[in-house]
């Protein structure tokens, strides 16, 4: 069972709070103080990505963030409902920038996280990334 | 935090300094502010990101927007960092190779390509 959930409307202001969850909920879980800024990074990535994705297929439901503290691992998994097949934008200037930051955030991301997974189909996308755990993490 | 932004001139630079977090949220009021320069006439821009707590990819989509207009008006955009933290996005984006960064505003005015 996840250990925290979030689900916010896609919508780029809520970006932070996801971040600031994630990086409590970590911290929390005994993931080393070095590593939280970068799991700050990769999760506000991973959200952000989700929003735009949200924003270009028109939909109405909420990103899904899940955090799992596990035995020695911390996991966060954040949930787009946006199917992997882009639509054909008609602004070919605007679908060239989303799609030079939706790379970027993806080089940010593998370029941080070490344990990453990109999972897609045709009902939507998730992007899981696990961090290990203080061995002596306070219960 | 919120975006700070603010302009200044320095012989034919402009200094902006950029403060608190750039994100999804807050990148497109520094994109704005860059454009904005870049039609006023402003091509040679020093972006000061000392005071930068949190960059993510759509400030560096930003950024290398601001270079590619600053070119086209045969420009430049220097960024001016000593963090860390901030330093390591570029490098893992490899943009280290597209942006000159510099220690110091002086040494970035100073600057000639």
């Amino acid at each position: 069972m996840a250990t925290v959930e979030l689900r916010f409307s896609a919508s780029p202001e809520h970006v932070r709070t996801a971040r600031l969850v994630a990086a409590a909920v970590a911290r929390r879980a005994g993931v080393e103080e070095s590593v939280l800024d970068e799991l700050r990074l990769a999760v506000g990535e991973a959200c952000s990505r989700a929003v735009g994705l949200h924003t270009v297929h028109g939909l109405a439901t909420p990103v899904r963030v899940v955090l799992t503290e596990g035995e020695k691992t911390f996991s966060i998994e954040v949930g787009d409902d946006a199917p992997s097949v882009v639509p054909s934008p008609r602004d070919e200037a605007a679908a060239e920038a989303a799609e030079e930051t939706d790379e970027l955030g993806l080089a940010v991301i593998s370029g941080l996280v070490d344990d990453v997974e990109v999972i897609s189909d045709s009902h939507g996308g998730k992007i899981r990334m696990t961090w290990p755990t203080a061995t002596a993490a306070f219960s | 935090m919120d975006l700070s932004l603010s302009t200044r001139t320095e012989g034919d630079r402009t200094v902006v300094e950029v403060g608190g977090e750039i994100d999804v949220y807050t990148a497109p009021k520094l994109r704005e502010q860059l454009v904005e320069l870049v039609n006023d006439g402003n091509h040679h821009l020093v972006v000061d990101m000392e005071r930068v707590d949190f960059l993510d990819s759509t400030g560096l989509g930003v950024l290398v927007g601001g270079l590619k207009r600053v070119r086209a008006q045969e420009g430049s955009l220097r960024l001016v960092c000593n963090q860390e933290r901030i330093l390591k996005i570029f490098r893992i984006t490899g943009l280290t190779k597209v942006f000159p960064i510099h220690e110091s505003v002086e040494e970035a005015i100073a600057a000639t390509d």
